[in-house]
């Protein structure tokens, strides 16, 4: 400690904490730091203004390959063309149609399957069938692949619905883990009072747990969509018609293709990047908070 | 609803009172997860099954078969392009872990440091997250396919002059950037939690016996997070061992098979008939798995005491 106290003959005069700082005053703030990481923003800002500026590019300007020159003059011709060549309306109604059923699914499907474990908790079935789910969260898609892109094409479930029926069975065990263990922590006499008013266990759901469930099936859900959005391998393995494919998948096209149409390629990244970005935007409360609660529970 | 709303309350709500583990259980409860659990059961533990029963034959995916034992296996442990991917997925897992949380802890200190636009700064860092991988990494390839040979030229830098993306040496390293770019931000959110639980007064206790910032973050943060570490290189190593999304987009497992994963190279049998060898390997990349979540658990236990 001798080190130390040489060193506080420099520091007694500073203000200690980062967090003591704050009560002390508001306009204390660590410029230096703030410049830092404002520079480092652009790690994550960078990539995504090119994505924008080429897509805005005229065909001419595009095809030179430079990523930070502003597109002179805007043009939204990389949207039109993409739009046709990813036959942007299907693909775009197909991964919303994954999506949802994935997002319903968390939602619904998990918090059914967690109410009815914590109600049965006792009942070794119910304890059974808890372990049961859980122990998927080992089995990654590369482990099951080969064998599901079997099974669903025997079953002809090697379609979007397929992809999206996985996509919930993939998160279940997650879900069913985050879900209990909020259930958990429900006090136990909301349930009992709606069972003294004669609530079947049906309308107990519906009325009482589900309604406290919501903050975190919200949750759920948001990382749903996301992650069901965003999936390339999944979709690309199991979906057997090209036509049929997601947008992450379908954009895939322009790399064998039409390689310097920057403009175009772009444009149709900006359109598949978007909608994941716009959820984002509006669920961030959500999204940032899931993250913590689901690193503590896991 | 109308079916079990009807009968269900006279049955159910003693039960629901005092459950005794004896009386049979509720219809609507066995209606929850009863259905969930055969559609699990036929898309997760069926496959699972089957991946390991096909590993001990010679099934190309179709038609006849017959047990081959345990040839699969030793097979796969003298193929050299299955242990390259096993040795590539393990190593690249490795560096992108070390690189992620290194970043991920640094930023989560400044963020939860004295700074200005806070709250803004947090939600740009969070966004690789929710952008989907195979697209980031197709406007990355761009980047360095092009953008970064060009800059490398003006600069007269030569080492870079070419795409990194085409040489066998360095290509690994743009998976490791574009992985860590997208993994960042969950991390920095575990990271900034655990943090934000840090009681402010050790701090100040400290700063009292003049320790300065460097020594209080050895002394205090460092230890306090140890935890937290311990999570975030579990959760990010499991991640990445499944990395295949971020390859496609920007080598495809080039050049050559320089950068294939483990995952590229399970999914590669369903197009050469390689199918009951490939699930071998799948079976031992489950065992890998399965070894790393033991592991997890025995750390996360130990937290809890």
């Amino acid at each position: 400690m001798s080190s130390s106290s040489i060193d506080s003959i420099g520091t007694t005069r500073r203000i200690p904490t980062n967090r003591s700082k704050a009560r002390l005053g508001k306009d204390k703030y660590n410029l230096p730091l703030t410049i830092v990481l404002a520079v480092c923003t652009l790690a994550v800002l960078v990539p995504l203004f090119v994505t924008v500026s080429m897509a805005f590019k005229t065909g001419a300007q595009a095809v030179e390959g430079k990523a930070f020159s502003l597109p002179q003059p805007l043009s939204i011709e990389g949207f039109v063309e993409a739009w046709k060549m990813t036959d942007f309306p299907v693909s775009f109604g197909l991964s919303v149609f994954v999506s949802a059923i994935a997002v319903a699914g968390a939602v619904l499907i998990s918090s059914m399957a967690a109410y009815a474990i914590h109600a049965n908790w006792g009942r070794k079935f119910f304890k059974f069938a808890f372990f049961y789910i859980l122990a998927a969260m080992f089995l990654p898609f590369p482990v099951l692949a080969l064998s599901q892109i079997k099974l669903s094409g025997l079953v002809g479930l090697d379609t979007p619905l397929g992809v999206g029926i996985l996509h919930i069975m993939f998160m279940l065990g997650f879900n069913v883990l985050l879900l209990t263990t909020f259930l958990r922590g429900m006090p136990h006499e909301l349930e009992e009072a709606a069972r003294i008013d004669g609530a079947s266990t049906w309308q107990t759901f519906w009325r009482v747990i589900f309604p406290v469930l919501s903050p975190m099936a919200a949750t759920v859900g948001i990382f749903a969509f996301l992650f069901s959005w965003n999936d390339f391998m999944m979709p690309s393995m199991i979906i057997s018609d090209p036509a049929l494919q997601t947008l992450p998948v379908v954009n895939q096209l322009f790399q064998s293709q039409f390689s310097s149409n920057y403009h175009i390629s772009f444009a149709s990244y900006l359109m598949a990047m978007a909608p994941a970005i716009i959820v984002f935007v509006f669920t961030q409360r959500w999204v940032l908070s899931g993250v913590t609660q689901g690193a503590v529970k896991s | 609803m109308s079916l079990t709303s009807s009968e269900a309350p006279a049955r159910t709500a003693p039960a629901g009172l005092r459950p005794t583990p004896k009386r049979r259980p509720d219809k609507t409860h066995l209606f929850f997860l009863l259905p969930t659990l055969a559609a699990f059961t036929l898309c997760i533990a069926l496959p699972a099954v089957m991946g390991i029963f096909y590993s001990f034959t010679n099934s190309v995916g179709y038609g006849e078969w017959d047990f081959v034992g345990l040839a699969n296996y030793e097979l796969l442990f003298t193929d050299p392009a299955i242990m390259a991917s096993f040795w590539f997925t393990l190593w690249f897992s490795a560096v992108t872990v070390i690189a992620t949380n290194i970043v991920a802890f640094l930023l989560a200190v400044g963020l939860t440091a004295q700074i200005r636009a806070r709250v803004p700064m947090r939600a740009i860092f969070v966004i690789p997250m929710v952008v989907s991988p195979i697209i980031i990494a197709f406007v990355f390839q761009f980047l360095f396919a092009r953008t970064l040979p060009t800059a490398a030229r003006a600069v007269g830098f030569g080492p870079l002059e070419d795409s990194i993306l085409a040489n066998p040496n360095l290509a690994w390293a743009s998976i490791v950037i574009v992985t860590a770019w997208q993994a960042v931000p969950g991390a920095m959110l575990i990271y900034i939690a655990g943090l934000l639980a840090i009681p402010g007064d050790l701090y100040e206790a400290s700063a009292l016996d003049g320790a300065g910032p460097w020594k209080q973050m050895q002394m205090i943060t460092i230890p306090l997070m140890a935890s937290y570490i311990v999570i975030n290189v579990i959760l990010t190593f499991k991640n990445f061992l499944n990395a295949y999304d971020i390859i496609v987009g920007l080598t495809d497992g080039g050049p050559g098979t320089s950068t294939r994963s483990v995952a590229m190279t399970i999914f590669s049998g369903f197009e050469t008939g390689d199918y009951a060898y490939q699930m071998a390997t799948a079976t031992i990349f489950f065992l890998i798995t399965l070894a790393i979540a033991v592991v997890q658990m025995r750390l996360m236990r130990r937290k809890d005491q």
